[in-house]
């Protein structure tokens, strides 16, 4: 059988590399007798953007951590490629978190730090903290503590710091919900570049706007549940159900 | 009271001419004392570090007897060493009861809960806001502990200096351990003791005087350094 990958394979190791589809199979996780992740069944295999929406409460962080293995589910699976989700694959992912968690050093110990955690040598290491906080517009915060950083500033370095780890799937959960309009596109800006890089981007947002400018598709979650999954395109134009009808209106979701 | 005033008098007289037998006492109490602190804080930053991160069985009754440990009586914790280290007990063949290397074993003893307790509790202060993003980060065990002390180091600073104000002021478990002997193992505060207990209240002033404004200084530094982690936004 034809590999499905290979027209890619001229592209570049990692775009041929990308741990893809990713299968969630009757997906369950309960916290406190409480079905948070109730049953998903799903398939992603867009390289692209992949947006997670829905109300509070839907589950959205959760599913997050399931696929990023901080979280063991209580039933299904998740494959990637075919594989469950090991060390290996678990080194090539990265997550940003909806609030900035830095280390007390200065912004470069902090990428610094995450690169010597994946066993990079100290001189390869000085290379890349400075080319992360450049493409994270933060070369001349290098000294500064990060935690007297602005919070735009101390999302751009969380998000520099995933980067730096050259991953294949990079997390995002809200990653801008606590920012400004101008500090939300600077985030923008740099998932589609790293898009543009082969970096497969999952992102939870429940910013209707930041999804239609980044999604690819959009999987759109209720209690718990996938309702919906489909190219971004027509989600936003036609929504199947009536919660994401509501949601998209900004009206209550039941 | 012109007997006090004269004492006093004395006393400072000792301490601006830097009198031998007082410099001589100093030298040794701040040389134990240190000394147990680095060996404390090396045993204490592990413990501490190692029980806010590793999950095992008894993790908390170990957490909960360091943390009481940390109002261990000075006389206990003496006579605990004096047994181990006397001629019948398990060590006494190293004979080592009435040095000043038995008032450092004491002495670390004693230290060691504190700065332990206080490193877990720095540990695991900072652990609860790290966990998610050091896992994900693919961080081992050992490297969070790693982790987490240097980024706890302002609190682990004043650990140490809580565990050396405790050392310095002690007495009982230098003079059980140490036995008070001129020369070898007399310390500031056992010669307090002697020396008030003989009458010869100058003496014991003027050490009174000098280990007064060590726990001074130590707090000033406690305070300097918490003021300058919460400059920094390390707190």
């Amino acid at each position: 059988m034809l590999d499905p990958v290979s027209k890619l394979q001229g592209i570049g190791d990692r775009f041929a590399g990308l741990p893809l589809p990713i299968q969630l199979e009757g997906l369950t996780y309960e916290r406190g007798g409480k079905r948070v992740i109730d049953g998903i069944d799903l398939v992603i295999d867009s390289r692209l953007v992949t947006v997670i929406m829905g109300p509070n409460g839907a589950g959205k962080s959760v599913l997050l951590r399931l696929l990023h293995g901080l979280i063991a589910p209580t039933a299904g699976k998740i494959m990637w490629a075919g594989r469950p989700l090991d060390r290996l694959l678990a080194r090539r992912q990265a997550m940003v978190f909806q609030r900035p968690v830095l280390l007390r050093r200065s912004a470069a110990a902090n990428v610094s730090h995450a690169l010597s955690l994946r066993g990079i040598k100290r001189r390869e290491r000085t290379m890349r903290v400075a080319e992360a906080l450049r493409l994270a517009g933060l070369k001349e915060h290098a000294a500064t503590p990060a935690r007297v950083l602005s919070g735009g500033e101390q999302q751009r370095l969380c998000l520099a710091r995933a980067l730096s780890l050259e991953p294949d799937v990079l997390f995002l959960d809200e990653p801008t919900s606590s920012l400004d309009p101008a500090s939300a596109l600077v985030i923008e800006r740099l998932l589609l570049d790293a898009q543009r890089r082969g970096i497969k981007v999952i992102l939870v947002t429940h910013d209707v706007g930041q999804a239609r400018r980044l999604a690819e598709d959009v999987v759109f979650l209720n209690h718990g549940r996938a309702i919906e999954h489909q190219d971004s395109e027509s989600f936003f134009a036609n929504p199947h159900s009536e919660s994401a009808r509501a949601f998209l209106r900004g009206g209550l979701v039941l | 009271m012109s007997d006090f005033i004269d004492a006093f008098r004395t006393a400072i007289g000792l301490i601006v001419t830097l009198n031998p037998d007082l410099v001589e006492i100093l030298v040794l109490s701040i040389k134990v004392s240190l000394t147990a602190v680095a060996v404390a804080s090396i045993l204490g930053f592990g413990i501490g570090g190692a029980l806010a991160v590793y999950r095992f069985p008894g993790r908390g009754v170990l957490a909960a007897i360091l943390s009481a440990l940390m109002g261990l009586p000075p006389v206990v914790a003496g006579l605990v060493i004096y047994l181990l280290l006397s001629n019948v007990g398990p060590l006494g063949v190293l004979q080592l009861l009435y040095t000043p290397t038995a008032m450092i074993i004491a002495q670390v003893l004693l230290v060691t809960p504190i700065i332990g307790a206080l490193t877990r509790q720095a540990c695991q202060d900072l652990l609860e806001e790290y966990d998610e993003q050091l896992r994900s980060l693919g961080a081992s065990p050992s490297a969070i502990v790693v982790t987490l002390l240097w980024d706890g180091r302002y609190r682990l600073i004043t650990a140490v200096l809580a565990g050396f104000g405790r050392a310095i002021a002690e007495v009982g478990a230098v003079m059980i351990v140490g036995g008070n002997i001129d020369h070898v193992t007399r310390t500031m505060t056992t010669a307090i003791a002697l020396e008030t207990s003989k009458g010869n209240i100058a003496l014991a002033l003027a050490l009174g005087i000098v280990l007064l404004t060590i726990a001074f200084a130590v707090n000033t530094a406690l305070i300097w350094v918490q003021r300058l982690a919460n400059r920094l936004a390390y707190a």
